[in-house]
C-alpha cells in the first residue's frame, strides 16, 4: 500500500497571526511556522496503518516556500518514507484553484492507494481542496472521517458531518479527510530526526509538473485588522448576578 | 436582475436544513436567489415551499431516489445543469462539510475560483465582493474573482434572511444515476430535533470543562432550551466526554456567529475563541476572574455557574 499524507505549514494558532495588508497574505514573519497539527493526525493514522499491514510506504507532499520543508523533515522524523515538496516561485499566493491543480498533478505521478489529510488546516479554514483534488483525480472522497480500517482493497469508514454520522465503504484508491477524534501524533525521537535528514525530498517545479503558471482567479481586495472587541460590562456574582444577566438580555431583545 | 444559485441542505428525511435562509440573505445581496434542490422523491411541494419562504423565487430541483445516502455527487452534478440553466453571477453554498466537499468538486470540474467561509457576500462597482473573517475574528479580508463565476461557501448564520418570496417558479431536472460515496447507514446527529443546529443558529449556549460531567452537561441545555438556543461545547468538554464532537465549537470545531453567544464555564483558549468571537453579543460566566473569553465578553459574570444558570433559567421563563 502506498500512502500519500498531505501536509501545509501554518502559522501558530497559539501565537499572533497577522496579515500583509498590501499582498492580503499570510505574514509570514509575524509568528512562528509549523506544520499543520491536523495533518499530524493524518500522519499518525498512516503510521498506525503501516503497523498494522506491514508492506505500507508513506509519502509526505507539501505545496510552499524552501521554508515548508521543515515541515516535511518534522513529519520524516516521525516515520514518514520519504517527501515530496512542490516548490516554485510563480506559486506564492496561488489560489484554490491553483493549488488543487497542481497537488493534483503531483499526485497523479505515483500510484497512490490512499490520501490522507486533515479536514481543513487551521490558517485558512476552507476544507475544500480535499474534494477538488478527488474531483481531479476521480477518486472516492470520504471527509470528515472519525475512524477508519483498510481491508482487501476496500476502506470502510464512520465519518461525521455536523449534522449526521454515517458508516460509508469505498474501494481504494481513494481520499480521506481526518477530524481531531484521531490521536495526536507520537512524538518524535532523536534517533528518527537523526534518519529523517538522509531520507530523500523530492522537489518538483511548476515545469516538473507540466504546468504553466496560471494567474489566480481568485484575488484579495483588501485586508484590515479587525476591530480590537474590547471588554464589555463586568459583574462578581453577589446573588443577583442572574437577574442582571435577563435584564441585560431583555434589554438586546435576545429573550 | 442578476441570478445567483444557492445549494439548499436537505436532510435524509426531506426536509430543508435551517441554514437555508441565512444563504438565501447572503444571494440576495447580489442577485435574486435561486434555490438549488436535491429532493427524495414525494417531497418537491414541501421542500419548495420552505425555499419560498426563505426567499427564493425560482427553484431547479432534481428527484433523486436515493438522496439520503448519497454523499455529495447529485448536488454537484444539478448545481453544474443550473448554471447552465440560470447563467449566475455567483454560486452560495454553504460552509458546512457537505457543503464544502460539494463546493470544491464543483469549482475542480468548472475551472472555477472559490471564495471560503464567507461571512458577506456583495457587488461592488459591478465586481461581486465576497468577506472573509480570518485569523479568528481578528482580521478581516476581503476578495474577488477575476473572471469566471465565484463559488462562495458561506458561514451559515453570518448573513442576514430576506424574508419569505411572493411565489416561487420551480423547474425540475433529471439527473443520471450518480456514482459516487455511498452511506452504508446514516442517522442524524443530536437527541432533540426541537432543538436548532449549532451552525447557523441565532443563539447559542456552551459549555466548558467546568460542567464537571457529563450528567452536570445537561444545565446548558436546559438554559438553551429556555432560550430557544442551539448546544455548544468547548474542546475540552468534548475531550472529557460531557458533549458530543458535533457540538465543538472553536478553531478545529464549529464557527458559529450567533446574535447571542452564551458561555459556561469556558475560560477562552484562543482556539475556542477563534470559533465565536464574532458573535453579535458575547455573555461568559466563569468563576476564574482572569478568564480570558471576559477581554471580549460583553458581559462578563464572575461566579459559579452551578449557582448562577439555575436562577438564570427561571429569570428567564418569569419573562417570556
Amino acid at each position: 500500500m502506498r500512502i500519500a499524507v498531505l501536509r501545509k505549514q501554518v502559522p501558530d494558532t497559539w501565537g499572533e497571526r497577522r496579515m500583509d495588508p498590501t499582498t492580503g497574505r499570510a505574514d509570514r514573519d509575524a509568528s512562528d511556522a509549523v506544520a499543520d497539527e491536523i495533518d499530524d493526525r493524518a500522519l499518525e493514522l498512516a503510521l498506525h496503518l503501516r503497523e498494522e499491514h506491514g508492506d505500507a510506504e508513506i509519502v509526505l507532499v507539501t505545496m510552499g516556500p524552501d521554508a515548508a520543508e521543515q515541515a516535511l523533515r518534522a513529519g520524516l522524523a516521525l516515520g514518514a518514507d520519504r517527501a515530496v515538496h512542490i516548490a516554485d516561485d510563480a506559486l506564492a499566493g496561488a489560489d484554490l484553484l491553483q493549488t488543487g491543480r497542481t497537488l493534483a498533478a503531483a499526485l497523479s505521478r505515483e500510484a497512490f492507494d490512499l490520501v490522507l489529510t486533515g479536514l481543513e488546516s487551521t490558517d485558512g479554514r476552507g476544507g475544500v481542496l480535499p474534494a477538488m483534488l478527488a474531483e481531479r483525480l476521480g477518486l472516492p472522497l470520504v471527509s470528515a472521517a472519525t475512524s477508519l480500517e483498510v481491508a482487501g482493497g476496500t476502506l470502510r469508514a464512520e465519518r461525521a458531518t455536523e449534522f449526521q454520522a454515517m458508516a460509508v465503504e469505498v474501494p481504494l484508491p481513494a481520499i480521506v479527510t481526518v477530524t481531531e477524534r484521531f490521536p495526536e501524533a507520537r512524538i518524535g525521537s532523536f534517533r528518527g530526526i537523526r534518519q529523517a535528514k538522509k531520507k530523500p525530498v523530492d522537489r518538483l517545479s511548476l515545469a516538473d509538473l507540466a504546468l504553466a503558471p496560471a494567474p489566480a482567479a481568485s484575488v484579495v481586495v483588501d485586508a484590515a485588522a479587525a476591530p480590537e472587541r474590547t471588554a464589555g460590562a463586568r459583574i462578581v456574582d453577589d446573588g443577583t448576578a442572574a437577574e442582571a444577566i435577563a435584564d441585560f438580555l431583555a434589554d438586546r431583545n435576545l429573550i | 436582475m442578476t441570478s445567483v444559485l444557492v445549494l439548499a441542505e436537505v436532510a435524509a428525511d426531506g426536509t430543508v436544513r435551517a441554514s437555508i435562509d441565512s444563504l438565501v440573505g447572503a444571494a440576495g445581496a447580489v442577485g435574486d436567489a435561486v434555490a438549488v434542490a436535491v429532493v427524495p422523491p414525494g417531497h418537491r411541494d414541501v421542500i419548495t415551499e420552505r425555499l419560498r419562504a426563505a426567499g427564493a423565487s425560482r427553484a431547479v430541483v432534481a428527484e433523486v431516489a436515493d438522496a439520503g445516502v448519497l454523499v455529495s455527487g447529485p448536488q454537484v452534478d444539478l448545481l453544474q445543469a443550473a448554471v447552465a440553466l440560470v447563467e449566475p453571477a455567483a454560486v452560495v453554498v454553504g460552509h458546512t462539510v457537505e457543503g464544502r466537499e460539494v463546493a470544491g468538486r464543483f469549482a475542480a470540474r468548472t475551472d472555477s475560483a472559490v471564495a471560503t467561509d464567507a461571512i458577506g457576500v456583495a457587488v461592488d462597482d459591478g465586481a461581486v465582493r465576497v468577506t472573509h473573517s480570518v485569523f479568528g475574528g481578528s482580521w478581516i479580508v476581503r476578495s474577488g474573482v477575476e473572471g469566471g463565476v465565484p463559488v462562495v461557501t458561506v458561514r451559515p448564520g453570518a448573513t442576514t434572511p430576506t424574508g419569505a418570496a411572493d411565489a416561487i417558479d420551480v423547474e425540475e431536472v433529471a439527473l443520471d444515476p450518480v456514482v459516487g460515496v455511498r452511506a452504508t447507514d446514516a442517522r442524524e446527529l443530536g437527541d432533540s430535533s426541537s432543538r436548532p443546529d449549532l451552525r447557523g443558529a441565532a443563539k447559542v449556549v456552551s459549555g466548558g470543562r467546568a460542567l464537571g460531567s457529563k450528567e452536570q452537561f445537561a444545565l446548558v441545555d436546559r438554559l438553551a432550551d429556555s432560550l430557544g438556543a442551539a448546544v455548544g461545547a468547548s474542546r475540552a468538554a468534548v475531550d472529557a466526554g460531557y458533549a458530543p464532537q458535533a457540538l465543538q465549537v472553536g478553531q478545529t470545531g464549529t464557527t458559529v456567529a450567533p446574535d447571542l453567544y452564551l458561555s459556561l464555564g469556558i475560560s477562552g483558549a484562543i482556539q475556542h475563541l477563534a470559533g465565536m468571537r464574532t458573535s453579535k453579543t458575547i455573555v461568559a460566566i466563569d468563576r476564574d476572574p482572569d478568564a480570558p473569553i471576559f477581554e471580549i465578553a460583553d458581559l462578563a459574570v464572575v461566579g459559579d455557574l452551578f449557582q448562577v444558570v439555575p436562577k438564570l433559567i427561571d429569570a428567564v421563563e418569569a419573562r417570556r
